[in-house]
């Protein structure tokens, strides 16, 4: 996966019942399966392909990606500002290798 | 039309070269738009079908998606899928699939969200082979399923380097 | 020297790009047409300069904008890790000398700048290389290695939306003449120079493409179509190709002279790296 860490934008604080925006964004060739190389052999798949969004523990968001994702996949959704705690953000790819990031958050 | 164009000036190596390179950019548009042409709509709905176990999605001005009119590259078309749903506990989107018409394959992703999620809106970034329709499926809580549509114009840049 | 030298066969090939895809062209421009309408692009047109910006249609303006948006940043990201890490046999990092990178803050906006020392002109990829080469005992980087990219990005972000200002006065004269006269050398098969685009037809439609002024101010760029970031001189290589001319290397003689050439051409524009292009 990739050298650099993810990116992910997360309010440090929000009043409770407040929607709020996450965006997130990493790097990965999401190399589709479908390109050939220069000899003509097949270029093997390799994509991000699940994205989870955790909240103190609890699966809040997933995705599911495609290879018709672009590279560098940006992901972003909502929620709800209940309470404070921790978000952890977690993207996988066809290798098995994972990248996790985490965010926490005041809510009161 | 190129060789009108090119006979009616003097004829050098130069000129001919340049001739053939235009002829060449034509060619490799045409072979572009043939070789993305192998998906349809229907391709489409059978994948939509299958991540929703056979339910037929009902057209539904609640789903909305926002992809700009016209997409400068297809490599990267930001996409945005908004669902209008109150996100309770009792009424709620568990699923958004996003799916494409003209692409190689029709899948482009699918969200999974719960009410915590407070607004059901999930954007992120999709290949585009050309101009086609993005469709986005909604699984609600009640077991109902609702769908909307939109095109969006893919170009096929005339340098890119 | 042969400037602006019009001759038939160049006529022929530019005529034909022009006119392959006539009925695309126009669809495009009323397309196209709504981006003149962003207020967003007053600040990236200065008296008859075009930043590329202009040119990139609104959703192009919106990755850009937003630094959790734009891909760039994650190469930006990883140069942030790289500044305080220490490597080489002198066992320093770029913290050690510069300390906060935003004591760097205007220092990109010269480049490509004359140095008595090499007696040439050195972009800032150059001038990092010789920190790590000289000061840091480390290996060069390459060109457009993913480490050399995010680090040129850091390093100009410092500077963003401060007028770029390069010299091409004193010893630099030389260099900038050379740097001229690839501009207007007719190159590759197809016999066109970078002004036959850039200067003669910018704002015009080269099939579904709209041509921009060719400015540099916004480099290193995440390209859509790369789907990375990249160098400019990457996107001069891209350039030659497509003219069927064979490219020179990156970080070459001729591709630095051609830099500060074009980034003289850019003076006056905000220094936008790391952008979004199509």
């Amino acid at each position: 996966m990739a050298a650099s860490r993810p990116r992910v934008k997360v309010p440090k604080s929000a009043a409770k019942g407040e929607v709020f925006q996450i965006k997130t964004l990493v790097t990965h060739k999401m190399e589709t399966g479908l390109r050939k190389d220069k000899d003509g052999q097949p270029i093997p798949r390799d994509i991000v392909n699940t994205f989870t969004c955790d909240f103190n523990g609890k699966t809040v968001f997933t995705m599911k990606l495609e290879p018709a994702v672009s590279a560098n996949p940006y992901i972003a959704f909502f929620q709800r500002a209940t309470e404070s705690g921790e978000y952890t953000f977690t993207w996988t790819d066809d290798t098995g290798e994972s990248v996790s990031e985490t965010k926490s958050i005041q809510v009161g | 039309m190129t060789q009108q164009r090119s006979t009616s000036l003097t004829l050098n190596r130069r000129g001919l070269l340049g001739a053939l390179g235009g002829g060449a950019l034509v060619a490799a548009g045409a072979g572009m738009t043939a070789r993305n042409a192998d998906a349809a709509p229907e391709d489409a709905a059978k994948w939509a079908s299958e991540l929703t176990g056979g339910r037929n999605p009902v057209d539904d001005p609640r789903v909305a998606i926002d992809l700009p009119p016209i997409a400068e590259n297809g490599n990267t078309v930001p996409v945005t899928v908004t669902v209008d749903s109150p996100m309770t506990d009792a009424d709620h989107v568990t699923k958004i699939h996003v799916v494409a018409e003209g692409n190689p394959n029709p899948g482009l992703c699918t969200f999974e969200l719960t009410p915590a999620c407070g607004k059901a809106e999930a954007s992120t970034r999709i290949r585009m082979a050309r101009t086609q329709n993005v469709v986005a499926i909604a699984e609600l809580s009640d077991g109902s399923v609702i769908s909307g549509k939109k095109e969006v114009k893919v170009t096929v840049g005339g340098c890119g380097g | 020297m042969r400037r602006y030298w019009t001759g038939v066969p160049g006529v022929v090939a530019a005529v034909l790009l022009l006119a392959a895809t006539t009925g695309a062209a126009q669809e495009g421009s009323a397309v196209y047409g709504d981006i003149m309408n962003d207020p967003r692009i007053k600040d990236h047109i200065v008296g008859d300069k075009h930043s590329g910006y202009v040119y990139a249609t609104v959703a192009t303006r919106d990755m850009q904008e937003d630094d959790f948006k734009n891909p760039a940043f994650t190469w930006v990201g990883l140069a942030e890790d790289l500044w305080g890490a220490a490597e080489g046999t002198a066992g320093k990092s770029c913290a050690d000398c510069h300390g906060a990178v935003e004591t760097l803050k205007g220092v990109s906006l010269g480049y490509p700048k004359y140095r008595d020392k090499t007696a040439n002109m050195a972009a800032l990829e150059h001038v990092i290389n010789e920190c790590r080469t000289e000061r840091m005992g480390a290996d060069a980087w390459k060109w457009e290695s993913d480490q050399m990219l995010g680090m040129t990005a850091h390093v100009k972000l410092q500077s963003r939306g401060m007028p770029i200002d390069v010299a091409i006065d004193g010893p630099a004269r030389p260099f900038f003449e050379k740097g001229r006269e690839f501009y207007f050398q007719r190159r590759g098969q197809l016999d066109l120079s970078c002004n036959m685009c850039h200067l003669d037809n910018a704002g015009n439609m080269i099939r579904a493409d709209l041509l921009s002024h060719g400015m540099g101010n916004g480099f290193p760029t995440y390209r859509l179509k790369w789907q990375k970031l990249g160098s400019l001189h990457r996107r001069f290589t891209g350039c030659n190709k497509n003219i069927r001319a064979e490219p020179f290397k990156r970080g070459s003689e001729e591709y630095t002279n051609l830099e500060l050439f074009v980034m003289w051409r850019s003076n006056g524009l905000p220094s936008e790296a790391p952008s979004v292009r199509r």
